[in-house]
């Protein structure tokens, strides 16, 4: 390991602009002649729309959705068998299918002035009825939230292990039903897009606040019948972004439509209302589940339905289906299984389109194992972590292929949760318990285990159908005429510090330091084709690509080098940024100072292709890296205000080899406290007439500091076999396990009376209403 | 969202503003901290043609003993009151409160005048200032009164200001040495608005007890009875569901969890003044 390369925990090279304040964003853009655009949003969950009055006074500003000539709806489409499709349409048309959904697009000199505009619209509504309850809205017989569908199901995917044999059989029986709430994902910086017309490169220019540029390029393209190359998508600094911005929004499609048709450059800021209410929506998942167990708790099967509330429409490019097939692909988890049966149902409703967030589906089928994991040791009287270990994948399986087909690449899963079981110190947890606490509270101690399979490619997207699949990735190294290095990659980093590992491969390859290496992304003009930041899968697939290259440009300095130094090419090595031959050495800086300016001293066979490298890459099996975590948290209960505090939280995660520490340190902070909010505040609830009720950060509680516990992170390192340098995705697995660990907690302090908690968040409500209905008599219920 | 175009004035003393409300008409308003009023315009639940700023007026930021209270003026901030820039006689009490607020850069904006003339039921001041006995000092273009706050917040941000009419400051009355007093809330979140909050007051020497509890969408209520039994017989008031029984019956619009929250409230902050 050189001193910056793989494994240095180098301070963030992107950290100093960020915090001076001198980041670029998209609402940081000015151009001479810009304009604001507003959206007049439906009030209305379901209804017909009848008329759209505009007074003539402004009818050049405002657009409905008959005047956007030549825009296509939004129309994802899973190759999942029976799929329906939605068409999701950049304004209204025809109907409105959630509360939020944009109807009118309003453009002037600044966006005061464009929601007055919007003030003077009146749309006539028939009012239809709404479905809010994905449970509900599943059954024969409801309302139709598309007209032409013969039911409200998007799609439904089924595992048909065989498990009745089990059920009559099976000594433990435990059955149980979760709700994981609808809520939002809150990135500092919202939704924005700037576009205009550029005459000169003949393009259309759109500055947009994405995780994946070249993807909306592909979908704009689509959507608007512009070929891709006069389409030019750059995503600037990008505030937090968490699969929200992964997603064609139909307001990018309405903005980059005007700059076409006006020329000048046009711009919508989400603010945190349309954030709340009508974009990120997220999370929304019910579960039935029946786990067959023997007497000790070793479990034999699973026979699981699962509900996504997916809302009004597919997104795209990663489709309605997704989230249900990856929970019923997932709900197993680490765990070894002998039967496995999963329906799942992806249901329309009228709510927002649900948007892949963090952690994807895995969020709620950890929730929904790892608390039947507790409800079975609890039914069989023993300790949940125990069962873990005695239940999970062991160490001499791997590679291990489970029910579901997941492969399983490397890692201890037991040891895993044995060294959260240490560092938690769960034996003083429970003498604590028996001693009680002098303040009333009630202590608790959950546990919660995942894997996350990371960087999965081609195969496992195919299998899920969505309209863009991803396949090998591509980086360029360019060494420039002083010797440093620029680096090109299709991905973008928006809080992962991207600009800084990627740096690190670098100086680990090639021996500069990071401060040598500038890490370009976010400009389909400046990078490789990437379908982007996703799936934690940008230091596999980039950083992996990087390696390439960085090898094929190592042996043509090395050639270089070599003839420099007037020694045979396996003579010389590259290291600490110089070629070292036998008899001496020659930096890089000399190396491309000959290659650039001074070609006459190059070998006669040198390279044509000379000091730029654009390499491919994708890990042989491409099934996915399995980055794998056990956290456990300790909690105080106030039964009197049903109030949660967490004492103590443990993280024991590893994702193979780590660039950097520090950064993954970071990921697992901040991942763990979105699984925090997910656990313990955020929710995104609506009323029976579809209306949401938290549409300010007011009603729409995220986390803090001072809802953040000290985390205390302890690392092992498996590396994959699979990958470059061992490498496994490391940006969303946090989010994952906190809400299965914190209510697992809380259900370990509720024990004693008799109640669990099955839904998140754990409000105080929820908790004091549990505690309400508790029987009289405290005993654990199984 | 943006707010609507309005007016904006800077009143320099109080006539001016007072002048200036009375110009603008029935649309015009005043704006102190914008802590409240802020958000509300920016989503256009407040469209103004006028707003008059009075937060640099001399006279709304003194702080002033008038013998047996303290009289705090309106545009005093809450920060200033955390931070005990002004001598008041009150053991303490309003610092304490006044660092419970929001957050420090809410504090830093945000005035009691302007946390009063909302009358948010959430709100930490009103019932806070209910508890001490306080009162409110409003003036005209040609008059000057003082009204008791519990008549003066009328309802759930509804109070008796007329327009026209501004907030100058609260007179509150001095605690003796001997003073006793509790505050609890239930907050979701430090700094977030409170589900439910108590503020109790045992001041034997000038023969108060007050026992002030929130009332969820309506405005705090002094639970008198119960203070009484405590003024009587201290902590025992704590047993038997008596407080249980106190807030069911001021507060019968709760629900059960809700008025099973306020009960452990009232009785955490009482719980509190007794061991002060």
């Amino acid at each position: 390991m050189s001193k910056t390369g793989i494994g240095a925990s180098v301070l963030r090279k992107e950290d100093a602009r960020y915090l001076h304040g001198r980041g670029r964003f998209v609402g940081d853009i000015q151009m001479p002649g810009l304009q604001d655009v507003a959206f007049l949003r439906s009030p209305a969950a379901h209804a017909r729309i009848h008329n759209i009055r505009i007074p003539e006074t402004c009818a050049s500003a405002i657009f409905r959705a008959e005047d956007l000539a030549g825009v296509k709806p939004i129309r994802a489409v899973s190759a999942i068998p029976g799929f329906k499709v939605s068409d999701y349409p950049a304004l209204a048309t025809g109907k409105v299918r959630f509360v939020g959904e944009p109807i009118v697009m309003a453009v002037a000199r600044s966006r005061a002035l464009a929601e007055d505009l919007v003030q003077q619209v009146a749309v006539e509504f028939e009012q239809l009825p709404p479905l809010t309850d994905a449970l509900a809205a599943r059954q024969p017989g409801a309302a139709l939230v598309h007209d032409h569908w013969a039911d409200n199901v998007f799609m439904t995917t089924a595992i048909n292990g065989n498990i009745d044999d089990l059920a009559k059989t099976a000594p433990v029986v435990v059955t149980r039903e979760y709700r994981m709430n609808r809520q939002n994902m809150a990135p500092l910086e919202g939704k924005a897009v700037l576009a205009y017309w550029d005459d000169r490169a003949d393009q259309l220019v759109v500055y947009t606040s994405t995780q994946s540029p070249h993807m909306i390029r592909a979908g704009l393209s689509e959507f608007l019948g512009l070929d891709q190359r006069q389409i030019r998508v750059i995503a600037p600094d990008v505030g937090g972004a968490f699969g929200y911005k992964v997603i064609l929004q139909p307001e990018e499609l309405c903005v980059a439509w005007l700059a076409l048709k006006r020329r000048h450059p046009v711009r919508w800021i989400e603010d945190r209302r349309e954030n709340l209410t009508a974009g990120a929506n997220t999370r929304q998942h019910h579960y039935r589940v029946t786990a067959y167990a023997d007497e000790r708790g070793r479990l034999l099967g699973l026979d699981a339905e699962i509900t996504v509330d997916i809302g009004a429409y597919s997104v795209w490019p990663f489709t309605a289906g997704l989230e249900g097939a990856m929970a019923g692909g997932n709900l197993p988890g680490p765990y070894r299984l002998e039967a496995y049966r999963c329906k799942t149902y992806s249901v329309a409703t009228n709510k927002p389109p649900f948007v892949p967030y963090r952690g994807v589906a895995r969020p709620g089928v950890c929730f929904a194992i790892e608390l039947t994991i507790d409800a079975v040791a609890r039914a069989v009287g023993r300790e949940p972590a125990e069962l873990r270990i005695e239940n999970l994948v062991p160490p001499e399986a791997m590679p291990f292929t489970n029910i579901a087909g997941k492969k399983f690449d490397s890692g201890d899963y037991p040891n895993s949760v044995r060294l959260a079981m240490q560092h938690i110190d769960l034996a003083g947890v429970r003498a604590r318990q028996t001693r009680g606490e002098p303040d009333g509270r009630l202590i608790g101690v959950g546990f919660g285990m995942y894997t996350e399979q990371t960087a999965h490619g081609t195969g496992v997207f195919a299998q899920w159908g969505t309209p863009i699949i991803p396949g090998f990735e591509q980086a360029t190294v360019r060494l420039t005429p002083d010797g440093g290095a620029e680096v090109r990659i299709g991905c973008h980093s928006h809080g992962q510090g991207m600009e800084t590992s990627m740096a690190q491969i670098v100086s680990e390859e090639l021996g500069l330091t990071p401060a040598e290496v500038s890490v370009l992304h976010g400009d389909t003009a400046l990078t490789p084709f990437s379908t982007g930041t996703y799936a934690s899968r940008c230091i596999v697939m980039d950083g992996g690509a990087v390696t390439e290259s960085c090898a094929v440009l190592a042996k043509r300095l090395a050639k270089i080098g070599a003839h420099l130094l007037q020694c045979r090419v396996d003579e010389v090595r590259l290291e600490g940024g110089r070629v070292k031959g036998p008899r001496g050495d020659v930096s890089m800086r000399e190396i491309a100072h000959v290659w650039y300016r001074r070609p006459e001293q190059l070998p006669a066979d040198v390279d044509p292709a000379g000091l730029e490298v654009t390499a491919g890459y994708k890990p042989k099996v491409d099934t996915g890296a399995f980055t794998y975590a056990t956290h456990a948290a300790v909690v105080a209960v106030d039964p009197e205000l049903g109030h949660v505090e967490i004492l103590d939280y443990v993280i024991i995660e590893d994702c193979g080899v780590m660039v950097n520490p520090m950064i993954v340190d970071g990921q697992a902070y901040g991942g763990t406290t979105q699984g925090i909010g997910t656990a313990l505040y955020e929710e995104s609830p609506y009323d029976s007439s579809g209306q949401p009720l938290a549409s300010t950060l007011a009603d729409y509680l995220l986390p803090g500091a001072t809802e953040a516990p000290s985390y205390r992170i302890h690392h092992t390192e498996t590396p994959s076999p699979h990958t470059h340098h061992g490498v496994k995705g490391v940006g969303e697995g946090s989010a994952i396990a906190p809400p299965a660990t914190v209510v697992n907690a809380i259900n370990d302090a509720l024990k004693p009376l008799g109640v669990e908690i099955a839904e998140t968040p754990a409000t105080p409500r929820r908790i004091l209403a549990a505690l309400s209905a508790a029987p009289k008599t405290g005993r654990a219920a199984a | 969202m943006k707010a609507v175009a309005f007016d904006y004035v800077v009143a320099k003393r109080l006539d001016d503003a007072l002048s200036a409300l009375a110009e603008g008409g029935e649309e015009s308003r005043i704006i102190a901290g914008g802590q409240s009023l802020g958000p509300m315009l920016n989503l256009r639940l407040a469209t103004p043609s006028l707003l008059v700023d009075i937060r640099r007026i001399v006279e709304l930021q003194r702080v002033e003993d008038t013998g047996n209270a303290t009289f705090i003026g309106a545009a005093v901030t809450h920060a200033a009151i955390e931070d005990g820039l002004h001598p008041i006689s009150d053991r303490g009490i309003l610092g304490s409160v006044a660092r419970g607020i929001a957050y420090r850069s809410v504090r830093n904006r945000g005035t009691i005048g302007g946390s009063v003339a909302h009358a948010d039921p959430a709100a930490d001041w009103v019932l806070t200032l209910m508890a001490l006995g306080a009162s409110v000092v409003v003036k005209t273009r040609t008059s000057r009164h003082q009204a008791d706050l519990r008549g003066f917040v009328r309802g759930a941000f509804s109070t008796a200001l007329a327009h026209g009419e501004i907030i100058e400051g609260v007179v509150v009355p001095k605690v003796s040495a001997a003073a006793r007093w509790g505050y609890y809330k239930s907050c979701r979140k430090p700094g977030e608005y409170a589900d439910a909050m108590a503020a109790v007051l045992i001041d034997p020497d000038r023969r108060v007890c007050r026992i002030a509890a929130s009332a969820v969408s309506r405005p705090p209520v002094l639970l008198e009875e119960l203070a009484t039994v405590l003024a009587e017989s201290g902590a025992a008031v704590l047993e038997r569901g008596a407080v249980a029984d106190a807030v069911s019956r001021a507060l019968p619009h709760l629900d059960a969890i809700e008025a099973r929250v306020h009960a452990a409230v009232v009785g955490r902050a009482i719980r509190q003044a007794v061991a002060s």
